[in-house]
């Protein structure tokens, strides 16, 4: 059976058992569809979450970003895994108290206002269409390469296929049709792992494997990757280049990202009690944690692996010929990538060979989101397990699609048409309300994806700046704070959003239309604070103007006051709402 | 609702645990990740240093050790204030 037929095998199986649990918990009642009738236990929302979560940015994108960048990621691994601790102490009990289904309705009720909610609906869907758009570019990719169609028509088919599923299921549907995506995009994510850390160090644990020696030279394999990728010219893997203020700024923005994301925050008002909502986000993250200790070495592998492709016979030799690209069987990977157009080589000086280095002389041009999808290819492993990697990809694209898609349309159909436009709308009317901003969601986020603003996961890391400068300061404010009234609310919320959104515009241009910016990531606005940074300076001045504006304006009612006393313990929460 | 002088004692020893948790997922992170790479630089791991290791990988590990102490201690807390559900 050749690879194509594979692929297609194990994708459709993958997809069939999807649907077939989306079809089979297709939602009845609105509350269900929101929030799942709350009846979810820790550890499954936990497993659910983190199908949620881990998106085409963590399973297509982060591990190449890494096998590029070494250290200078780092601020990816600490920042996606480090936000759940924010979550579990300072957002999800106190959210899961208040109950209510959507974070707009917290924000409203908090901070007494129309306006507030309103203006917490706009942040969540720039924030969510961002995050879209990033896996929208993950999808694209991998349709591309596994049906072998060019990288457009991989979105369009993803997008169709995304939103059928969304649709159809609605929040129930999608709990356990993202537990059965866990289950396979972390099987898929992690086998390919194994084997290569097997081949490379001898031993089975990925994670281990990233600090232990070559199975072959007993060094150890980042001081081999180092002086491998240093005598091409590279920057070395495990130095830092980036700067300090840039590190530490894109780790925290990528933090309170992660704890200002509606669509994972909505995930903890379906646990039955406040306590759980605690052990949830903890659940979360093992779940999420399994992915991401494999992630680095992932990236450290497939870069070492990258490398001897084109230097069979070490960086000192001369490289890999041209005939052999073209007819080796081995490196057959090197030609199916060329076809997506996301791989390129040219033998620019005429040599026969294809040079890898850095620099003008340099003959290979790898997109550096096709490395966690070609990783089993270019470490010749068997077929199956590349067809698996291609079904964990989608699982974890689509997953994340549907459930930013149902953030998206509950908060358009609940927050916005129900409580404001036309509060006396049916149920059946607000269902469908909800699924047409489905649909045009998909559609903006597709028509944006053609022309990302970067890499999956640096158009994912845009939103989680978008995030943390609007939503987190603003939940954080109203639990934590009573002096925080509706006009503080109102002004640090869009203060925050819109000096992040015009910093990302001015860097990735406006409406991430390709040459409408005046800076760039390389050559920042402010300091060395690339777009991708500045959330965490949004955030502080969303901070710094509610704090300010509430101050001089009247205080916050009796009645909120004893709100914020009461989400504050979790005795007395509501019993698992329309359970 | 439980009582309010309860209810406060409870909120402050909650936020107590809070300042110190967010101490320790601060310096696990931001600083032997990277503030302190620098000066872990001296001890080695696996072919690089232990800042490397708590940028890609320690971090973590603090992260999962955090989120569940913090569950096990407020469960503690609740019942010891009578605010659990």
């Amino acid at each position: 059976m050749d690879q194509f037929t594979l692929n297609l095998l194990v994708v459709g199986a993958t997809f069939v058992l999807y649907i077939g649990i989306a079809i089979w918990a297709r939602a009845g009642s609105t509350s269900e569809f929101y929030a799942a009738g709350r009846g979810v236990h820790p550890v499954i929302n936990g497993m659910a979450t983190g199908a949620d979560w881990m998106s085409a940015a963590s399973f297509i994108s982060m591990a190449g970003i890494i096998a590029f960048g070494g250290y200078d990621t780092s601020a990816y691994l600490m920042g996606w895994t480090g936000g759940y601790v924010l979550l579990a102490m300072l957002l999800a009990p106190y959210l899961r108290k208040f109950g209510k289904f959507t974070v707009p309705e917290f924000i409203g009720d908090r901070f007494y206002s129309q306006t507030a909610r309103t203006v917490a609906v706009i942040c969540l869907i720039v924030a969510s269409i961002t995050y879209v758009i990033g896996q929208m570019t993950g999808v694209g990719v991998a349709f591309s390469r596994f049906l072998e169609v060019s990288n457009t028509t991989g979105l369009f088919i993803g997008a169709a296929i995304v939103f059928m599923y969304a649709v159809l299921g609605g929040m129930k549907g999608i709990t356990y049709t993202q537990v059965a995506q866990y289950v396979v995009l972390i099987i898929a994510y992690t086998i390919p792992a194994i084997f290569i850390s097997l081949q490379l160090t001898g031993n089975p644990i990925p994670g281990l494997g990233l600090f232990s020696n070559d199975a072959n030279t007993g060094a150890p394999i980042l001081s081999t990757l180092n002086d491998t990728v240093e005598a091409l010219g590279f920057k070395s893997y495990t130095g830092q280049h980036d700067t300090t203020l840039n590190m530490f700024l894109f780790t925290m923005t990528l933090m309170i990202g992660t704890a200002g994301l509606p669509h994972v925050i909505v995930r903890f008002f379906t646990v039955p009690r406040v306590a759980d909502a605690r052990s949830s986000a903890g659940w979360a993250l093992v779940f999420i944690a399994l992915l991401y200790l494999t992630a680095p070495a992932v990236g450290a592998m497939a870069r070492l692996n990258l490398v001897q492709t084109f230097y069979p016979n070490g960086v000192d030799q001369p490289a890999v010929e041209m005939t052999a690209i073209e007819n080796d069987q081995n490196l057959s990977w090197v030609r199916n990538w060329a076809k997506t157009g996301l791989l390129s080589f040219d033998d620019k000086n005429g040599d026969g060979r294809i040079e890898y280095k850095n620099g003008d002389t340099n003959e290979l041009t790898v997109n550096r989101d096709i490395i966690t999808l070609a990783n089993p290819e270019i470490a010749n492993l068997p077929g199956w397990v590349i067809a698996l990697v291609a079904a964990g990809g989608l699982a974890a694209a689509l997953s994340t699609a549907a459930g930013l898609l149902m953030a998206i349309s509950s908060a358009v159909s609940h927050d916005l048409i129900k409580s404001q436009i036309n509060p006396g709308i049916s149920e059946k009317g607000e269902l469908l309300a909800a699924r047409i901003s489905m649909a045009v969601a998909i559609a903006v986020a597709t028509y944006l994806g053609l022309n990302p603003p970067g890499f999956a996961a640096q158009t994912v890391a845009l939103a989680f700046g978008l995030a943390a400068s609007s939503i987190f300061p603003a939940l954080m404010m109203g639990i934590f704070t009573k002096r925080i009234n509706n006009t503080g609310a109102v002004a640090g919320m869009l203060t925050g959003l819109i000096t992040t959104l015009v910093y990302i515009f001015l860097h990735k241009g406006w409406f991430f239309i390709p040459d409408t910016n005046t800076f760039t990531d390389a050559n920042p606005m402010i300091l060395s604070i690339k777009s991708t940074s500045f959330g965490v300076i949004g955030a502080i001045l969303n901070f710094i103007v509610a704090y300010v504006v509430s101050n001089a304006t009247k205080e916050t009612p009796e009645d909120i006051q004893e709100l914020v006393e009461s989400i504050r313990v979790p005795k007395g929460a509501g019993a698992a709402v329309d359970h | 609702m439980a009582d309010k002088s309860s209810s406060n004692a409870y909120w402050k020893a909650n936020i107590r645990t809070i300042q110190l948790f967010l101490v320790i997922w601060f310096v696990c992170s931001f600083g032997f990740g990277i503030l302190l790479r620098p000066m872990l630089a001296g001890i080695k791991i696996g072919g690089t240093d232990l800042g490397f290791w708590f940028a890609q990988q320690g971090s973590i590990l603090v992260f999962l050790v955090l989120i569940f102490a913090y569950a096990w201690r407020m469960n503690k807390l609740d019942r010891e204030h009578g605010v659990e559900e």
